[in-house]
């Protein structure tokens, strides 16, 4: 029992004004479905249904795909630093509206108020001011002199950071000089819509911006359409082989973000208190919803009680509970669906010999939840060791060499991310070196920045978002 | 007094730095484009294509770990290897392509210079392709090209040694290894490329050379969970659509077919299609 407890520190909702239902943003304009077919979005903390959206079919993603056809002749010839207007503009609205928009991401995905607030927001309005500096400067991006445009951007976005996905996906897109047509995931389609709201503050032309809600067969349907130039998708792998088989043999260009199992290496000269840090953030952050979570810890054998006595003692103090407290650590998990998959593969983790451990924490009666978790005695051949989990769970591996390291973090069809906690400088260059990941955090982990390029090696997908490299997915080069 | 009857060479595959015959023991019958005998050319089957994977992959840690100006300098070798050898080569051209000696020429000396191009990118390529990023916040943040691994090259059908070159340069350059289908109709000029790649200093299996039915090579290539990815110039638009299909199971990078004029300067495309960003970040602090 801690000396003092903690007061409940409420965020308000009355920032936030949730309209009953929503229909599709398409050529500037909310409408129904065409067979007016709609699904509710829960808040996954209480399960209390927080609106009704429209379910787009086939014939509204091929509105939007001509909307967005339409408006590409007169968006992609405007001046690019009448372009970066805009997006300045939509940077400094969401800057303003952020509370707002942090409240309405907490309540519709569940995570925790202070990383929707302190992490997701801020990295919004950034990536937006980022990408519209860049609009009027593409000459000198390194994709030749004049580069173009590739035309309608077909955009399909997880339920872990609706917002940021959002603002990775539209930012580059717009800058460059494409229109979009884009659709959050099923959970989590509030905030895009509220993105709609400021297209309109900002005075964003009709059509180059189009949000369309559905299912993954909407998602399907936008993929498949003819009319799009390119497609970009961040989610689950296997969605993305699905996505890479139907563009096959067509002209479309291709991103995918796709999921990952990061190994975060400690070393036995790494400083400790860091390193748990480092590995709490790394994979309890966003209810380790995060596709380069650090799911894997590999520390080395001779530091592995002393690191796992200071790891559990951590996880011991942290807060699971109401998303909209702003002390809460842990949220709530997405969805039900979520859930079941995460205790299932948690449950294979035990059948198949690991150690589980939690601390004890007191869960909520209503919405979905699932407490921080520790597995230890893990091998590589484990199901928790191999597969994405995409929710609190860390399993520990041993090592005892630099190169028994290395093999073991590469061992894994993914490549997504890494970590590596040591203070030898000369070690830390090696081991980045030889990680086949496309993010490589040393002493430090889960950082972001819109001027970084994120993006996976092998099955973890193609492709980068962000930073100078972030442009090339959006120019005919 | 009889005219001196010539030796003829008997053509092989080149897989891990070795010339075997296929493991199949079929040959096909490699003709000039007027329908003359030329040679027996191995008709590469599936286990030799894995073969060649096997190899590539075992390369990959050693050409992908030397420095750029050893990669540059043995690649420079090789412009040097075929320079000696070039008439072999205009001959070989002429032939299967159906050629006049002076555009056979042209093509060979074309295909030596890019040789020499290539040699230059590798220690320039990070430098145009990487960044020092300004991220907010006190870190050090660096994005670096890395070759993407084990490379599968369809070469072009139509040039069978200009394109050829034109596609393998620029894959190994920056420490991808390569599994090479050669020309189906033309394969000689691959076959003898092999031939001088084996005394350049290219370490073994850096570059193997598989001959036969493009389709019956590509397909267990595309589906190889090993390889990571796959240039479709050699491929027609049917073939090209189902190794594509078939390159999605491990997210393999695809190039599609496109239509190249291979004399004309190549650019950067083909150079930087097989890379990877890593991005790494360090806090900085006193």
């Amino acid at each position: 029992m801690p000396v003092f407890e903690y007061a409940p520190a409420p965020e308000s909702r009355t920032v936030v004004d949730i309209a009953p239902s929503y229909g599709l943003f398409i050529d500037g304009e909310f409408g129904e479905a065409g067979d007016g077919k709609v699904f509710k979005t829960l808040s996954p903390s209480s399960e209390e249904a927080l609106s009704e959206v429209a379910q787009a079919g086939a014939e509204d993603v091929d509105r939007a795909v001509k909307a967005a056809r339409k408006a590409f002749t007169a968006w992609s010839a405007l001046p690019g630093s009448e372009r970066a207007k805009y997006l300045f503009r939509i940077a400094r609205i969401i800057q303003e509206r952020s509370r707002e928009l942090a409240v309405l991401e907490s309540l519709d995905n569940g995570k925790p108020i202070r990383e929707s607030r302190d992490a997701d927001l801020p990295l919004v309005a950034a990536h937006f001011f980022y990408y519209a500096g860049w609009a009027d400067k593409l000459a000198y991006a390194g994709y030749g002199t004049d580069p173009k445009p590739l035309g309608v951007a077909g955009q399909i976005i997880p339920w872990n950071f609706p917002l940021l996905m959002l603002a990775w996906k539209i930012a580059p897109a717009l800058a460059t000089g494409n229109t979009v047509v884009l659709k959050p995931a099923e959970t989590t389609p509030l905030s895009a819509l509220f993105f709609a709201d400021i297209c309109r503050q900002a005075g964003l032309p009709k059509g180059v911006v189009n949000i369309i809600t559905g299912d993954g067969s909407t998602g399907a349907e936008l993929v498949a359409h003819p009319g799009i130039d390119k497609v970009a998708f961040t989610g689950s792998t296997e969605v993305g082989k699905a996505i890479a088989r139907t563009v096959a043999g067509t002209k479309k260009k291709v991103t995918l973000e796709l999921g990952g199992k990061a190994a975060n290496i400690v070393f036995d000269d790494a400083p400790i208190d860091q390193a748990v840090e480092g590995i709490i953030g790394g994979i309890f952050f966003n209810q380790g919803h995060v596709c380069c979570a650090g799911s894997r810890l590999l520390v080395q054998e001779s530091v592995q009680d002393e690191l796992l006595d200071a790891l559990k003692r951590r996880m011991g103090t942290l807060r699971v509970g109401d998303p909209m407290d702003k002390n809460t650590d842990i949220g709530a998990i997405n969805s039900a669906e979520q859930l079941a998959r995460i205790r299932a593969l948690a449950d294979a983790g035990e059948a198949e010999g690991a150690e589980r451990w939690a601390p004890e924490c007191e869960l909520p009666s209503s919405g979905y939840w699932f407490a921080p978790t520790l597995f230890t005695g893990v091998t590589q051949a484990h199901r928790i060791a191999r597969e994405e989990i995409f929710g609190p769970v860390l399993s520990v591996l041993t090592f005892r060499t630099p190169e028994e390291a290395v093999a073991k973090a590469n061992n894994t069809p993914y490549g997504l991310s890494a970590g590596i906690w040591t203070e030898k400088g000369s070690r830390i260059l090696w081991m980045a070196n030889k990680l086949r990941a496309g993010v490589v955090w040393s002493n430090t982990f889960n950082k972001f920045d819109p001027a970084s390029p994120f993006g996976g090696y092998k099955e973890s997908g193609y492709g980068r978002e962000g930073g100078r490299h972030g442009l090339e997915a959006y120019l005919d080069v | 007094m009889s005219e001196r009857l010539s030796v003829l060479k008997t053509y092989k595959l080149f897989v891990g730095g070795k010339f075997p015959r296929s493991e199949s023991g079929r040959v096909y019958e490699v003709t000039t484009a007027k329908g003359q005998w030329l040679a027996n050319a191995p008709l590469a089957s599936r286990k030799d294509a894995r073969d060649a994977v096997v190899a590539a992959r075992k390369a990959f840690g050693g050409w992908s770990g030397a420095t750029a100006y050893n990669r540059g300098q043995i690649l420079y070798r090789i412009a040097e290897m075929l320079e000696g050898r070039r008439d072999q080569f205009v001959h070989e051209v002429a032939e299967g392509e159906g050629l006049s000696k002076a555009k056979a020429t042209a093509q060979v000396d074309a295909a030596i210079d890019r040789w020499v191009w290539y040699a230059g990118w590798s220690d320039k390529t990070a430098q145009i392709a990487g960044s020092a990023n300004p991220v907010a916040g006190a870190y050090f943040n660096l994005s670096s090209p890395e070759p993407t691994g084990v490379v599968t090259l369809l070469a072009p059908q139509d040039s069978s040694f200009l394109g050829l070159v034109s596609v393998i340069a620029p894959a190994i350059v920056n420490g991808n290894t390569a599994v090479v289908v050669a020309s189906e109709k033309s394969p000689l000029p691959a076959l003898s490329l092999a031939e001088v790649l084996a005394t350049s200093d290219l370490p073994g299996g850096v570059v193997n050379i598989l001959s036969g039915r493009t389709a019956e090579i590509a397909a267990p290539l595309a589906a190889h969970q090993d390889v990571n990815a796959i240039d479709l110039a050699g491929a027609d638009a049917e073939l090209a659509v189902e190794l594509e299909k078939a390159s999605a199971e491990n997210l393999k990078r695809v190039l599609r077919p496109q239509p190249v004029d291979w004399a004309a300067d190549p650019g950067t495309g083909r150079l930087l299609a097989f890379l990877e960003i890593k991005t790494v970040w360090h806090p900085m602090g006193a």
